[in-house]
């Protein structure tokens, strides 16, 4: 069986020079969900771009769902992998809230009445079925986090992949946010400063720092090693 | 103010107005328009009419038959570009001021192009009003305007407000730094500082706009963009949608026809 993400040996400098990756190694299996933590500058966003090809690999391989990422995947690779990210104003570009989360499925070529009903049923996944009409400039943060979500749930994909999906979020969205990722039955891969959300939502967690992954193992025994979490910047709970 | 809201001007509702088609509503605002512009100078009659029938419009809208008609004195100013015209154009002399002629013939034509734009301005108003703008986006796109300018207008739409509150938070941060000093002729700088501080925000905005444009690209990548925008079909017009139409262009004929008989 493959494993929905695999990263090996992953390496990655941005044209201005600056190496973000340096050879990062990490495997999940169908149906986990793993937290990603980390300070500031450790790699995670760099990491997720790659899981979606919108970053090519300086070094290393990455393949996803059994796919290797190559430009005759990249249209399997999108689809199977959800990636949504962390300024919802980014995520949310359409007029309309229905046409945002047509936006993917209509891009993967399928038939109106199924984008339709996927529409219906993405909308209706994150608590939002109401909002079909709604213009995105006029929701509230946690709105628009949770149709953000959405807009990836109507691809169908295996694995969600979020990138710091409760910063901004007051405590009663966050709080909201968090049931809606326990419920969902995807494979997830999470971004985040949250070690409360960690503890509660992911059994698996991923330390990152400075390009490399640092530790990786069960959340409560990452979160419950002082020392580990202060090496690293990170607060214990 | 903590967020800006360009204030759609969009109201909600459920008259016929509101249901009949955007497609239809374009249309049928161009034609209007067209009518109007096309009409001999002086066809007072002609645009009596065409008055009514945009007063018609608004009270078929619900909004109250007055509520372009208060609106659209905001065009007034524009019609001054013509003010000349009373002076410019030759013909029997109305008055004398000073070395200036204002000719009968000019002062026609100049009240005929104010009233004009002001009925045109009310039926476009009512179109705007009743209209929700993303309605007005698609059926611009099925009225074949090419795609990317409907593209351009549609991030437009969907940005101005996330920029404007991004310029607003930036003047924010300028306001909370520019107290007073201890010598207040020297608190606030020259005005080559101030220009300076100015400049910088404009700039600060700009690259702010380059990385969100970089961001949305690759949201849009992330979703299987390809190039090309793909879009729902729309809803075929229906039979009170064609009527409506139908009836609309028997209208403005009828007015045009009126303002080319009784042109003198």
């Amino acid at each position: 069986m493959h494993h929905t993400i695999e990263v090996q040996a992953l390496q990655f400098a941005y044209p201005d020079g600056h190496t973000a990756l340096r050879g990062v190694d990490l495997s999940i299996a169908p149906g986990e969900k793993v937290a990603l933590v980390g300070p500031n500058g450790a790699g995670k966003s760099t990491l997720m771009l790659h899981l979606n090809g919108l970053l090519q690999a300086g070094a290393g391989a990455v393949s996803v769902c059994g796919l290797s990422i190559r430009a005759e995947t990249l249209g399997q690779v999108r689809a199977a992998v959800g990636l949504v990210f962390q300024d919802p104003d980014d995520q949310l570009f359409s007029p309309t809230v229905f046409e945002d989360v047509a936006f993917g499925p209509l891009h993967m070529g399928l038939a109106e009445a199924e984008v339709r009903a996927r529409v219906e049923r993405a909308l209706a996944a994150v608590g939002m079925g109401a909002y079909a009409q709604r213009v995105s400039h006029h929701l509230s943060v946690g709105e628009k986090k949770r149709i953000a979500i959405a807009t990836v749930l109507s691809m169908s994909p295996e694995i969600l992949v979020l990138d710091e999906p409760s910063a901004g979020l007051d405590p009663r969205a966050r709080r909201g946010l968090i049931r809606l990722l326990s419920e969902l039955p995807q494979t997830m891969l999470v971004s985040t400063h949250d070690l409360r959300l960690v503890a509660e939502v992911f059994p698996r967690t991923v330390i990152m720092d400075q390009g490399r992954v640092v530790a990786d193992g069960p959340t409560a025994r990452l979160l419950g090693d002082p020392a580990l979490l202060d090496a690293h910047g990170l607060e214990p709970v | 103010m903590l967020h800006i809201d360009l204030a759609d001007h969009y109201q909600r509702g459920t008259s016929p107005i509101h249901r009949l088609d955007p497609r239809v509503k374009i249309v049928g605002t161009l034609l209007f328009i067209l009518a109007a512009t096309l009409l001999p100078p002086g066809s007072w009659a002609a645009l009596a009419v065409l008055f009514l029938g945009s007063l018609g419009v608004a009270w078929q809208s619900r909004l109250g038959v007055t509520y372009a008609l208060k609106r659209s004195f905001v065009v007034l100013p524009f019609a001054l570009a013509a003010v000349t015209l009373p002076f410019t154009v030759p013909g029997a002399t109305l008055a004398q001021v000073g070395a200036f002629v204002i000719s009968v013939e000019g002062t026609v034509r100049f009240l005929s192009v104010l009233v004009k734009s002001w009925v045109s301005v009310q039926v476009a108003l009512l179109l705007a009003v009743t209209t929700a703008f993303p309605d007005l986006l698609w059926a611009l796109r099925e009225l074949r305007v090419p795609r990317p300018l409907v593209s351009i207008i549609s991030f437009m739409y969907r940005y101005m407000f996330v920029l404007a509150d991004e310029a607003l938070r930036l003047q924010r941060a300028r306001a909370a730094r520019s107290a007073q000093g201890q010598d207040p002729r020297r608190t606030g700088g020259s005005v080559l500082w101030r220009g300076r501080v100015a400049g910088g925000l404009v700039g600060n905005l700009t690259l702010r706009a380059f990385e969100r444009s970089e961001r949305i690209y690759n949201a849009m990548l992330a979703r299987g963009f390809r190039g090309e925008l793909k879009t729902l079909t729309p809803p075929t017009l229906t039979q009170f949608d064609r009527y409506a139409l139908a009836g609309w262009v028997t209208f403005l004929a009828m007015a045009s026809l009126i303002g080319f008989v009784f042109a003198r």
